[in-house]
């Protein structure tokens, strides 16, 4: 390591005032505090040394992404294989699954990374590790069959709209890559929903394959009972089957890294054990979303309906896990107080439920509840301030 | 029990998915102006429910009872029956609404000084509020009936109230962010409404 050391070193005075290179300082900056630890000191105020400043927080959920990411690479090779007809095995699996998700975490880097980078040359912050995890949650609620071009628009409009705007990492009131998300599932609905987008086919000749997710299914089925047509629609050639291991695990079609419920509680397991992601948002979303699944049980006409569909299965289905563990807990755009948690993430569970079951819109809720409820994170934790305070006022004049 | 859910989903609707602020962007002044505080922003969201919910069921029985093609049909006079005073709506709307609006001020001027110091012109501002007014004319356009105008100005209200609470409760947290020189103030206020209105869009289709 002496010898990278040694570059630095040697490279410094070029970027630091006076350099040629003055101008961009910020990326100097951030491949060396990467790298090592910085070498610079803090000058005044109260600081806390720690070694689990932002960047290490960052590279932890960096790690903790890796079995979705994983498991979605797989998972989209595994759908094409079986979407063709040929022999599913592991290694063409993962190649083929290579092929199509790299292009867009590429892009989704190399774009994001750009314009992280125009601002912070020109407004004169550093390039936070923020981005990293941003880059690459991006493309994980993305279809594998997403245009780049589209990836670069979506990843623009969450880095500059939904954080830079306003003044970058950990200012931010929603989640980036979310704001980009939805963003493109408004702006552009063909090519991020309906039942044609989730499976690569790649060739022309299973052209207009459809994929149906198993929500979809469930929402627009014509049988006497939910589950079962959840459970039977996998019968048909070439379409995975919705059995509850198989979504478990996550071999069915959906976006590259929300499949797999039990890769996400991977990383649910890293994010818990380092205290980084808030196991309280975590378990009041099911809870919340288990407190609606019940009632609307009760509710439900007959066993075909929506409605009908139990907890375990919404639970394992879309992107609730992956939402729950890795958007919702996002420690910027959540509440950040603790009785605001438990009411930021119960919320979250209702409303994705509401939206999954009551919107014939939208099939899939968990993306839009929690972007609905960043939008009131902040009222949720100013009340909660209030009413601490108040409380404290009639303690103290007692 | 069907009326009843209905209704509900008819609430809902007004709240989420047609939000009178963050759908059809009516209300936009007074929402910018007056979301700097959270208390003040709660001040002026009750007092859009009250009005709301005052003036939508009375210009309902106004448009029904004097307005309305025929309305006057009631009173049996021939001559009466067959003419159309809709061309008034505007003009009895505004002058209910006006009414309402001073009783309000009346009440708040009374009870709370403070809050009536805070929201300061933009209270007598309500009056003309597009919000009130866009209430009761889309009332008469979508033909709804006594029970669903009032439910439908209740829920606007909320609309109104939810909006401009999270407005305000995030203005309050932007206050500590180093935001680009250019969007402060109103820039970042008009690009987080554009946010906040992506996420209500999560209920349409409902």
């Amino acid at each position: 390591m002496k010898f990278i050391e040694d570059i630095f070193n040697k490279l410094r005075p070029d970027f630091e005032k006076g350099g040629k290179f003055e101008f961009f300082y910020p990326l100097f900056e951030a491949k060396e505090t990467f790298l090592f630890i910085p070498a610079h000191r803090t000058k005044s105020g109260s600081h806390i040394r720690d070694a689990m400043d932002s960047k290490r927080l960052m590279s932890t959920v960096i790690v903790a992404l890796m079995p979705p990411l994983l498991m979605g690479i797989f998972n989209v090779g595994y759908q094409y294989l079986k979407a063709s007809g040929q022999p599913v095995e592991f290694i063409p699996a993962m190649l083929i699954g290579l092929r199509y998700v790299l292009p867009i975490i590429i892009v989704s880097y190399a774009v994001g990374g750009v314009w992280e980078l125009i601002f912070a040359v020109t407004r004169k912050h550093e390039i936070n590790e923020g981005f990293l995890v941003t880059g690459l949650l991006f493309p994980l609620t993305l279809p594998p069959t997403i245009p780049l071009w589209q990836v670069a628009v979506g990843i623009s409009f969450g880095v500059v709209i939904g954080k830079e705007v306003f003044g970058g990492t950990g200012m931010n009131v929603f989640n980036p890559a979310l704001v980009g998300r939805a963003f493109l599932f408004f702006a552009y609905p063909a090519q991020i929903s309906g039942d044609k987008v989730w499976t690569v086919t790649g060739d022309k000749w299973v052209d207009g394959f459809s994929g149906a997710t198993p929500l979809s299914v469930a929402s627009s089925h014509q049988s006497d009972s939910v589950i079962a047509a959840v459970e039977n629609f996998g019968s048909g050639a070439g379409v995975s089957d919705f059995s509850l291991p198989n979504m478990f695990i996550g071999l069915i079609p959906g976006s590259i890294g929300e499949t797999s419920a039990a890769a996400s509680l991977l990383g649910c397991v890293i994010l818990v054990a380092t205290g980084i992601g808030s196991w309280t948002i975590m378990l009041s979303v099911i809870l919340g979303g288990l407190a609606m699944t019940l009632g609307l049980n009760e509710l439900a006409p007959n066993n075909a309906s929506f409605l009908a569909l139990p907890f375990h299965y919404h639970f394992v289905t879309g992107g609730f896990v992956f939402g729950l563990v890795y958007m919702a807990t996002d420690p910027v755009s959540a509440a950040a107080t603790n009785i605001g948690k438990w009411i930021y993430g119960f919320l979250i569970g209702v409303i994705a439920i509401i939206i999954r079951t009551m919107n014939p819109a939208y099939p899939e809720g968990m993306m839009l509840a929690i972007l609905f409820m960043n939008a009131f994170a902040p009222l949720i934790d100013y009340l909660v301030i209030q009413k601490h305070i108040a409380w404290r006022m009639k303690r103290a004049k007692a | 029990m069907d009326e009843i859910t209905e209704l509900i989903s008819f609430s809902i609707r007004a709240i989420f998915v047609e939000n009178i602020l963050l759908a059809y962007f009516l209300g936009m002044c007074s929402y910018l102006a007056v979301s700097k505080k959270v208390s003040t922003a709660f001040g002026l969201g009750l007092a859009v429910i009250f009005v709301l919910f005052i003036t939508t069921p009375v210009n309902w029985l106004i448009h029904e009872l004097l307005l309305r093609p025929g309305a006057l049909s009631w009173t049996g006079v021939p001559a009466l029956a067959g003419m159309d005073f809709s061309f008034l709506n505007f003009i009895c709307f505004i002058a209910v609404i006006a009414a309402m609006v001073q009783i309000v001020e009346m009440i708040i001027d009374k009870t709370s000084p403070s809050l009536y110091a805070n929201l300061g012109i933009f209270l007598p501002l309500i009056t003309v509020n597009c919000a009130i007014l866009g209430t009761s004319l889309f009332m008469v356009e979508r033909e709804y009936g006594a029970l669903q105008s009032t439910v439908f100005g209740i829920s606007s209200g909320i609309g109104f109230f939810l909006a401009i609470m999270s407005m305000a409760s995030i203005r309050y947290k932007l206050r500590y962010s180093n935001i680009p020189e250019g969007l402060r103030g109103l820039g970042i206020t008009m690009l987080t409404t554009g946010l906040i209105a992506m996420s209500f869009m999560a209920f349409s289709g409902m």
